[in-house]
């Protein structure tokens, strides 16, 4: 069942270059495919999702795929929500529907498979398959200076990734499997005087996939240049396959060497959300603005795992990590899928270039304010759910009696990340949709209703997982 | 214990009708008002009632954030002044929005409003109190920016919620750390937890105590417009005037003291007197009254009057909670609730019979034009500044008495406010009411229609008679039965007030403009100004610049484009070779990865 899941985008892109409707095909493909994914999020524990394909004998290699726990589905969900947005919000430049679609679908299949994969092979190799057509896209199909865009994506994924293989190959040659249940089992193998150096290649490795500072400058630009269904398949989902690559092998397989890092990872996480933050407030146009949010926002993310490394019993980190992974993906896709709105009717995303949008546009200026109040944390919207159980979770070890620790102090100072994200989330609101209205957005067109779907199904996920975050937390029971 | 539930969801449930279906069927404001006069109803059933109850918002294991409610005298107390000026308000914006073109919206930031409000006052657990918390800031900002096409009303919504994030900022650490001292997030179990704490750790308790203490205030600071966080209150004044009323005079401000008040009720006063933390709150309190009323006696516009007044009032009511008295800042809380919101309302009628002018120093004349408007005003005039007799004069002298008790220089200071503050009122008193009309909107002013007045009149009723016990026992929040005697201080304050009259009616009687002109009060010390320019302008941007900057050039330019001009010209000399297009290049790339894999991992 799960083969069906990854291979359905994956089908639907050859059938694409074989020539079928390319728009059709990939919207009935992913339509398909939510239906699957929340399918799969009710029945998951059934064991009927497994499935496995010998590829090789020696050493022995599985096309296979599972749920080992909760957090795979919730990627799962994640992955299919945002795909339908994406090939629904997204419009191919005139001739070039094939590419546009057919490379959205590939990225998507390439996500489902890493996140389902539970052989250490295709988990990378599904993610390396959905790297491609994004530096496609952004090369053949971006804005503005795509071509150092494309370069610099291209370049520091590509070594990111060359260092992840390295901690693998590592860790698979130590435990002498590919299957990563085994692996996990077998962690006694992986010597203690190994743990620092793999540890610090997985960090780089995955760090560098989800822009972890200093590795972060790649994102902003790739954001602002790549179509709307890159932007917002590759900063909502693919990103998150580092963060996971951490919690699934990261975390089970290294934790003395994670913990030997645990201070520096707590100096680049304040990177994150504090020096990319001030990077973001000081951002001319919107699309670089989003971009580099969606930066600063992973080092929230990194603080729930910094205080899963720290102590490991701590059972509130994981689910704060993966409610957060989810609600940020879900943000972030709506918010550069509805940029991409504003860009096509008003023709520019430059601040200074806009203003008194709302009045022409009360319908997207609605559904931005939400995604915009989601992303700086306003309770009631998924990404508060997430933070507030992050902020608990990097306290669950204080009592009082000891004083503040290395990770209650990096939280406190990343408390501030909320008041930066709201100096530029209001600012940018401020600046497109408020105050009187200029030329470019006095006749600019609203959202039509067939227009709204994508962003209302991003809304709606937003609020179910803000509201009832139990919905998220039930999946992950199993994990604690 | 279904009625709190309805309390808390039915403005909810109304504003998200309102905004999926009622939107453009002008049914919103009927909707609205129906359900603000339905609460106020339930609270009056309520009252009195003690009792609790939650469901779990998430649970992680055996952890869990709660969403629930916390009946006792002080919450339901509160929901007394919370639903009956937003009942009042909403009839009173009826009249006031009835030519807007957006009033369904307006209605709807309304009831999410007194939802986000309902569920502060009724929180049973810290986590809660701080969700509804950022939702009284959305919706404040909502309503400040409701004429949203105009610079200056979307530049004060976004200071307003600014500056409660700064606030907020603290607010959460402070959660975090009783969370972690006390162990719990219930309200009702914190105090076990604390003790606990404090015969584990008697020598550092106090220290770590007042630390969280001191956090969570910074959220008091922030939304009730403390110094130094107080300058997005009389920007907030851009909003529609009856939002000014009910948000930021009667209930949103008063959040903070209410926050504050439930934390010492929560953790037992005991614990509070003579902590070092309490001292920083009551003199915080202390120099944001003063400091307030100052800058009123110079302002040229009625609603920033109003505003530094019901800054300087909230100072009053922090002040007396830090004196571990807060009580008396709560029943201040309750009469100024019923006052201020009366002398915004009469100020919108003002402007609305004005043609939207807000000078005073172009206004005169109104008590004659205008008998209810002046006279509904006149009466919450006497009951701000404090005259023998009304609710204000029963209220402030529990504040006096606090002050007098713990910290004499606190009193003086008290007692100056006490001076300042008739001293300003009348001076717009006499300026906008008395004396020849001194504009052509003035002249053309007359009585406002009977959907504005009555809230007016009633408000005026319980601006006076709500100070009394009779009143005050049943329906005050947290109210001490308090055996009002005449002395010394009472003299003190009856002097002050008659001192501030007599200045105020000297000085600014029959004049056409302020004969004085203080530009340190005028412009409110500065500090806006320091704030725009020095902490935004040099400080936040130039420092964002920068590091961009650095972002830029060290990160991005030197390593980064270092590395991809690098592989550029690699991938130059092999586009001589090869396909010669980045399609070519990313294919090859692709494949590549897949032999690199397949070589090192299974031909090791």
């Amino acid at each position: 069942m799960l083969a069906l899941l990854v291979f359905l985008p994956i089908a639907a892109f050859i059938a694409i270059l074989l020539g079928a409707p390319a728009r059709l095909t990939a919207i009935s493909a992913s339509a398909m495919n939510l239906v699957l994914g929340l399918y799969a999020a009710f029945t998951w524990q059934c064991g009927c999702w497994s499935f496995s394909l010998p590829v090789l004998e020696k050493p022995a290699l599985h096309l296979a795929f599972g749920f080992p726990d909760g957090v795979s589905v919730i990627m799962v969900l994640l992955s299919v929500i945002v795909t339908l947005a994406a090939v629904l919000s997204g419009k191919a430049p005139e001739g070039r529907e094939k590419l546009y679609y057919g490379s959205s679908l590939l990225i998507s299949g390439g996500a489902l498979g890493a996140f389902a994969a539970t052989d250490l092979f295709f988990f990378y190799a599904f993610h390396e398959l959905a790297l491609v057509p994004t530096f496609l896209m952004i090369g053949m199909l971006g804005r503005g200076d795509r071509r150092q865009a494309a370069w610099k994506i291209t370049i520091y994924l590509g070594l990111g990734s060359i260092i992840l293989l390295a901690g693998l190959v590592w860790l698979s040659n130590l435990t002498g499997t590919f299957n990563i249940q085994t692996m996990i089992s077998n962690k006694a193998l992986v010597p203690a005087e190994s743990q620092n150096g793999i540890a610090a290649l997985l960090i780089v490795g995955f760090g560098t996939l989800v822009s972890l500072f200093p590795f972060h400058s790649w994102a902003a630009p790739a954001y602002a240049s790549a179509p709307a269904p890159v932007a917002m398949l590759h900063a909502g989902v693919l990103k998150k396959f580092g963060l996971y690559g951490i919690l699934r092998l990261a975390i089970p397989l290294v934790p003395e060497g994670l913990h030997f890092w645990l201070t520096p990872l707590l100096v680049l996480l304040l990177g994150n959300v504090l020096w990319v933050g001030f990077v973001t407030i000081s951002q001319k146009r919107l699309d670089t603005m989003l971009g580099n949010s969606s930066v600063m926002h992973m080092g929230y993310i990194f603080l729930a795992i910094a205080a899963l490394i720290a102590f490991p019993g701590n059972t509130l980190a994981l689910p704060a990590a993966v409610v957060l992974m989810f609600a940020h993906g879900i943000s972030i896709a709506l918010l550069f899928g509805l940029a991409d709105r504003i860009e096509r009717n008003t023709g520019s995303l430059d601040f200074t270039d806009l203003g008194g949008l709302a009045k022409a546009a009360p319908g997207l200026a609605f559904i931005f304010g939400i995604a915009a109040m989601a992303s700086i944390g306003l309770p009631g919207l998924a990404n508060f759910s997430g933070e507030v159980l992050v902020f608990l979770s990097s306290f669950k070890s204080y009592n009082g009696t000891a004083g503040l620790g290395p990770v209650q102090i990096t939280c406190i100072l990343s408390i501030w990340g909320v008041v930066i994200s709201a100096v530029y989330m209001l600012r940018a609101y401020r600046n497109v949709f408020q105050g009187p209205s200029v030329k470019s957005t006095e006749t600019a067109a609203d959202l039509t209703c067939v227009e709204r779907i994508p962003a209302l199904l991003l809304v709606l996920a937003l609020f179910a997982v803000g509201l009832c975050p139990n919905l998220l937390l039930s999946l992950l029971k199993q994990v604690l | 214990m279904t009625l709190p539930w309805i309390l808390l969801f039915l403005p909810l449930a109304v504003a998200v009708l309102n905004q999926l279906v009622l939107k453009k069927t002008g049914l919103a404001p009927i909707i609205s008002t129906a359900s603000a006069v339905a609460t106020f109803v339930i609270a009056l059933m309520i009252l009195g009632q003690s009792g609790t109850a939650a469901f779990k918002w998430a649970t992680i294991g055996d952890f869990s954030i709660e969403i629930g409610f916390k009946l006792d005298q002080l919450s339901t107390g509160m929901m007394i002044v919370v639903t009956g000026v937003g009942m009042l308000v909403h009839i009173f914006s009826l009249a006031y929005m009835k030519d807007d073109s957006a009033k369904a919206r307006y209605f709807t930031g309304l009831s999410l409003f007194m939802f986000s409000m309902t569920g502060i006052v009724l929180a049973n657990n810290f986590i809660m109190t701080f969700m509804f918390w950022e939702l009284v800031g959305l919706s404040s900002y909502l309503l400040i920016g409701h004429w949203y096409q105009k610079d200056s009303a979307a530049d004060a919504a976004k200071k307003a919620f600014l500056c409660n994030r700064v606030g907020d900022f603290g607010f959460m650490i402070g959660i975090l750390m009783l969370w972690g001292i006390t162990g719990h997030l219930a309200f009702d179990e914190m105090k076990g937890g604390l003790e606990a704490f404090q015969a584990a750790n008697p020598a550092i308790f106090s220290g770590v105590l007042s630390a969280a203490v001191l956090c969570i205030f910074c959220g008091a600071i922030g939304k009730s417009a403390q110094l130094p966080l107080h300058v997005w209150l009389p920007d907030a004044m851009e909003g529609p005037t009856p939002v000014s009323a009910l948000i930021h005079a009667a209930t949103m401000v008063a959040a903070g003291v209410y926050m504050l008040f439930r934390l010492q009720f929560t953790l037992g006063f005991e614990h509070f007197e003579g902590l070092p933390a309490s001292t920083v709150i009551a003199w915080t309190g202390g120099i944001t009254a003063l400091v307030a009323a100052l800058m009123a006696t110079q302002q040229d516009d009625i609603k920033r009057v109003l505003a530094y007044s019901t800054l300087s009032q909230l100072g009053y009511m922090v002040m007396a909670v830090g004196l571990v008295h807060g009580e008396a800042g709560m029943f201040h809380l309750f009469t100024h609730a019923w006052f201020k919101a009366l002398l915004f309302l009469g100020s919108g009628a003002v402007i609305y019979a004005c043609h939207h002018e807000q000078d005073i120093w172009k206004m005169g004349g109104l008590f004659k034009k205008m008998p209810i408007t002046g006279f509904t005003f006149l009466i919450g005039f006497l009951a701000l500044i404090a005259v023998p007799g009304t609710s204000g004069f029963f209220s402030k002298e529990q504040i006096l008495e606090a002050a007098h008790e713990k910290e004499p220089i606190l009193f003086w200071i008290a007692v100056i406010v006490a001076i300042l503050t008739p001293f300003y009122m009348t001076r717009l008193f006499v300026v906008a009411f008395l004396g020849k009309t001194k504009s052509e909107n003035a002249d053309h002013a007359h009585e406002v229609g009977p959907l504005m007045f009555v809230p007016l009149v009633l408000l005026a009723v319980l601006g006076l008679v709500a100070g009394y016990p009779f009143i005050a026992s049943k329906y005050a929040p947290a109210y001490h039965s308090h055996s009002f005697q005449l002395g010394p201080i009472t003299y003190i304050s009856i002097a002050a007030v008659i001192i501030g009259l007599i200045a105020g009616f000297v000085l600014y009687s029959g004049k056409e403009k302020d004969p004085l002109n203080i530009p340190l009060f005028r412009n409110r010390f500065y500090v806006d100004g320091f704030y725009d320019n020095f902490i935004v302008r040099y400080f936040q941007d130039a420092f964002a610049a920068i590091v961009s900057f650095f972002d830029e050039l060290i990160i991005n330019g030197l390593i980064v484009n270092g590395l991809s001009r690098a592989a550029e010209s690699t991938g130059n000399q092999f586009r001589k070779i090869q396909s010669g297009s980045l399609q070519g290049y990313a294919f090859v790339f692709g494949i590549g990865v897949v032999l690199v894999i397949y070589f090192t991992v299974f031909h090791s």
